[in-house]
């Protein structure tokens, strides 16, 4: 049974803007999905009808997993950070909401500032870190209570290309070791095809899904992944798919 | 490197302070000479000296005075905190009471408080009178500033806390007071400059002599007498009061917004 399950799903904004029509998606459990497509075909409405931030307007959602506080993860597109909290209190959000003391939460809050690299930085304000520091202090909060759905919207987007590669291996080991179902939205073929298990090509104006590409590469993925034959192939499979999907061909 | 950090620091709260306290000791010297060369009579103009000398002088009469008039303006502006920021909250928690509330602290925004003082005079004690006109004039800033402030939390942190199921007074108590921590610092500066002005308007509506005198009837009693020179020390005194209070407050802003904030923190990296 797919985590989340959208049928014919439809979303209508007040203002009458078409997001989405008849759009069918599985979420499968343990994989990294990757919604590739240009701006405005509805990436971000997914994410934000998954995460239950919004509503359908036709169509069902159907999730497998409850809507609770430690259920899904969210990174935006910026960290989006709370700029006047140290970064362990940026990561204990989750826990202090559910309730958990800071004694109780600094271990956690330890494990998975150690798994984005940050463990050193725990006091540092938002501020005082790097673009790619804040984007592993995001994960860290999307991660900190072990979420089986992680959502994350063109997280890597404002980060240079040598940050973003970094950034892309780190978040492979980490769901390799947490085992965390991933949705991620992107607008890079050559991002999607590295990261993925499977990419799902979507069409604008209506959002629907245009094509499901399955990423049959070896993990851990690397350097040697990114520069093979395979990998080439893939890309150019994946950008052929959006053309598709955009009419460009 | 302590010793390299002094040597950075002492050139730059120099550049920092050196030009306004150079350019107003040059001021204070060119109102000096001007008296003394063009003999102008301390009933007309004053020499800074003769304003000093008055000050120690005087100060029998005026630092009590002082004491007064701080007490006005620092109680109204405690006030002012407590109901502007209470009400900015449950504004931004209820729009019902914002709707039904807020015509009636504009109304009482846009009318001078000059005018309100008299009437205030008819009700209530004179101390009293006195302390809610303060409280009037700075209680505004701090509402608006303090609402607007609660409504700017970060869209994306907001819908991150509607995902956590957090509750209302989570997100109050996590998000909306942190972001509107700046904004209310900005309106607290404000009205503290405006409480004391309110406390001097209402003093001087009041008329109110004896143990209870503030500044502004001081002033207002040495214009009688043509006592000028008085009457500039006592303004010199007002002056500084509202420095202190600017200066104390900027303070405290720096203090709370320093590590996070761009209008109080060094750059970052």
């Amino acid at each position: 049974m797919p985590l989340v399950s959208l049928r014919k799903a439809g979303k209508i904004y007040g203002n009458g803007t078409v997001a989405l029509a008849g759009l069918d998606l599985d979420v499968r459990t343990g994989e990294f999905l990757t919604l590739l497509g240009p701006s405005g075909c509805g990436k971000s409405t997914i994410l934000r009808l998954i995460a239950g931030l919004d509503t359908i307007t036709s169509g069902t959602l159907a999730r497998s997993l409850p809507l609770d506080r430690a259920s899904i993860g969210f990174v935006f597109q910026d960290p989006t950070l709370m700029p006047w909290a140290s970064v362990f209190d940026n990561v204990f959000l989750g826990p202090r909401l559910q309730g958990l003391s800071r004694r109780d939460a600094a271990p956690m809050v330890d494990e998975v500032l150690a798994l984005v690299g940050l463990g050193t930085e725990a006091k540092a304000f938002p501020r005082e870190l790097s673009g790619g520091m804040r984007m592993r202090v995001s994960i860290a909060r999307a991660l900190v209570l072990r979420p089986a759905l992680l959502l994350m919207d063109e997280p890597f987007a404002a980060l240079d290309e040598i940050t973003r590669f970094r950034l892309n291996d780190d978040l492979l080991a980490l769901q390799g070791e947490l085992k965390t179902t991933i949705v991620f939205v992107t607008h890079s073929v050559y991002e999607s095809v590295y990261v993925s298990r499977r990419i799902a090509v979507m069409a604008a104006r209506p959002g629907r899904i245009a094509e499901e590409i399955a990423i049959n590469a070896p993990s851990p993925r690397g350097k040697n992944f990114r520069t093979s034959t395979a990998y080439a192939q893939l890309c150019a499979q994946t950008s052929q798919a959006l053309q598709g999907a955009t009419g460009e061909v | 490197m302590k010793s390299s950090g002094a040597i950075w620091h002492t050139p730059r709260l120099a550049m920092r302070y050196g030009p306004p306290v150079v350019a107003f000791l040059a001021m204070l010297a060119a109102w000096e000479a001007y008296v003394r060369l063009r003999d102008v009579p301390p009933y007309i103009l004053p020499a800074p000296s003769l304003v000093l000398e008055t000050l120690v002088a005087d100060r029998g009469i005026l630092l009590p005075a002082l004491l007064v008039t701080l007490k006005t303006t620092l109680s109204a502006l405690a006030a002012a905190v407590l109901g502007g920021v209470g009400l900015a909250v449950l504004f931004a928690q209820w729009k019902w009471v914002e709707r039904s509330f807020l015509p009636f602290a504009i109304v009482l925004q846009v009318t001078p408080i000059v005018a309100i003082a008299p009437l205030l005079l008819i009700y209530l004690e004179a101390p009293a009178a006195v302390l809610v006109c303060a409280f009037l004039v700075a209680f505004f800033p701090i509402l608006a500033n303090t609402e607007q402030g609660l409504a700017s939390a970060d869209r994306n942190l907001a819908d991150l806390f509607k995902l956590y199921r957090a509750t209302r007074w989570q997100t109050l108590v996590y998000l909306r007071l942190p972001a509107a921590l700046p904004y209310f610092l900005g309106g607290l500066r404000i009205g503290g400059g405006l409480a004391l002005i309110g406390a001097i308007v209402a003093e001087l509506a009041a008329g109110n002599a004896g143990k209870g005198a503030g500044l502004a009837f001081r002033i207002a009693e040495a214009g009688y007498r043509l006592n000028i020179p008085r009457m500039f020390a006592a303004l010199a005194l007002i002056s500084a009061a509202g420095i202190a209070i600017f200066a104390a407050l900027s303070g405290l802003s720096a203090y709370l917004l320093g590590r996070w904030h761009d209008s109080a923190a060094a750059p970052e990296r």
